[in-house]
């Protein structure tokens, strides 16, 4: 399903393809779960704890963010760069988003680390 | 009437930009989804989509001001370790709710999911705002990007909401406080 396919208007913005908004789309769902994952991460594990503490003051919670953001601006340039032209199955990667999102959620949420963890 | 430089900067992480911030989903999230009903007369005019565009870009602005902020100004100050021999643990928020089992999970699962969960609004709403501001009126037009944009907005308003409610009782039990004094007002007794 393309813009253009699906647009009635008459303006440029209808003929984009839906590339670049999937990429945004699915990098923003990658951003979302990194956040949880490296957490989750931080906080299962000393060693990785200890690893991203970036600047001390703000302590693990430091290197999450800036990895995280890193992760979400690096797939967000491959993943434009390489769909900034196509028309994508944007209903799967909305399903992928959607999905990596909700791990966000999760693995931010203390008790359900906790849980994971056998506390 | 006086504030303490702590105080200031932690008011305005919390009010300036937090509360503004979560404020301004109200505007946005009804026009998207004014917008993803889809019939003709709900399209915006040109000036109408400039004024979402700023809007939304304003939105992404305070959503990482308040997490910056949060995260490197006024985190710091609520995890301070206090030095050896010190009793009164007022001026050490992280450790003045761990000193007691009542208040403890305010920090272990207030503060632990606040400090995580927040990251979560910057991140969608950026992409909320580029894809809004990329297909323009045509954002409503294919069912699937409307339905990213409005999930992920309605999730940053979670994320915030969550980082907001929890960061008004984590204030409640243990403000942070410290830093200079500033004397905004002078009473007369």
């Amino acid at each position: 399903m393309s813009m253009s396919q699906s647009g009635s208007g008459s303006g440029s913005e209808f003929d984009i393809p839906n590339g670049p908004a999937a990429a945004a789309i699915l990098a923003a769902g990658i951003g979302c779960a990194a956040v949880g994952i490296l957490a989750f991460a931080g906080d299962a594990f000393d060693a990785i704890g200890k690893m991203l503490n970036f600047y001390n003051p703000t302590g693990t919670l430091s290197g999450v963010t800036i990895v995280a953001i890193i992760i979400w601006l690096v797939s967000w340039f491959g993943l434009g760069r390489a769909w900034h032209t196509q028309t994508v199955q944007l209903a799967r990667i909305n399903v992928a988003a959607f999905a990596l999102l909700i791990v966000g959620f999760l693995l931010t949420f203390p008790p359900f680390m906790d849980l994971l963890q056998g506390k | 009437m006086e504030i303490t430089t702590r105080d200031l900067v932690t008011v305005l992480h919390g009010m300036g930009f937090g509360a503004l911030f979560m404020l301004a989903f109200s505007g946005a999230l009804a026009e998207l989804y004014r917008m993803s009903v889809g019939r003709p007369s709900n399209q915006l005019s040109q000036r109408g989509q400039s004024l979402l565009g700023f809007y939304l870009i304003a939105m992404v602005i305070l959503a990482w001001a308040t997490v910056l902020s949060g995260a490197y100004i006024v985190y710091p100050w609520y995890r301070a370790v206090p030095p050896a021999g010190i009793t009164d643990m007022a001026d050490y928020p992280r450790r003045l709710l761990l000193s007691s089992g009542k208040t403890s999970e305010w920090h272990n699962v207030g503060m632990e999911w606040k400090e995580h969960v927040s990251w979560l609004a910057p991140i969608a709403m950026t992409m909320v705002a580029y894809v809004t501001l990329k297909y323009k009126r045509a954002v409503i037009a294919p069912r699937n990007i409307r339905t990213a944009v409005l999930g992920f907005a309605v999730a940053a308003f979670v994320a915030t909401g969550v980082a907001g409610a929890f960061g008004a009782f984590l204030n409640k039990y243990a403000p942070v406080r410290g830093g200079s004094v500033i004397i905004l007002m002078e009473g007369e007794q």
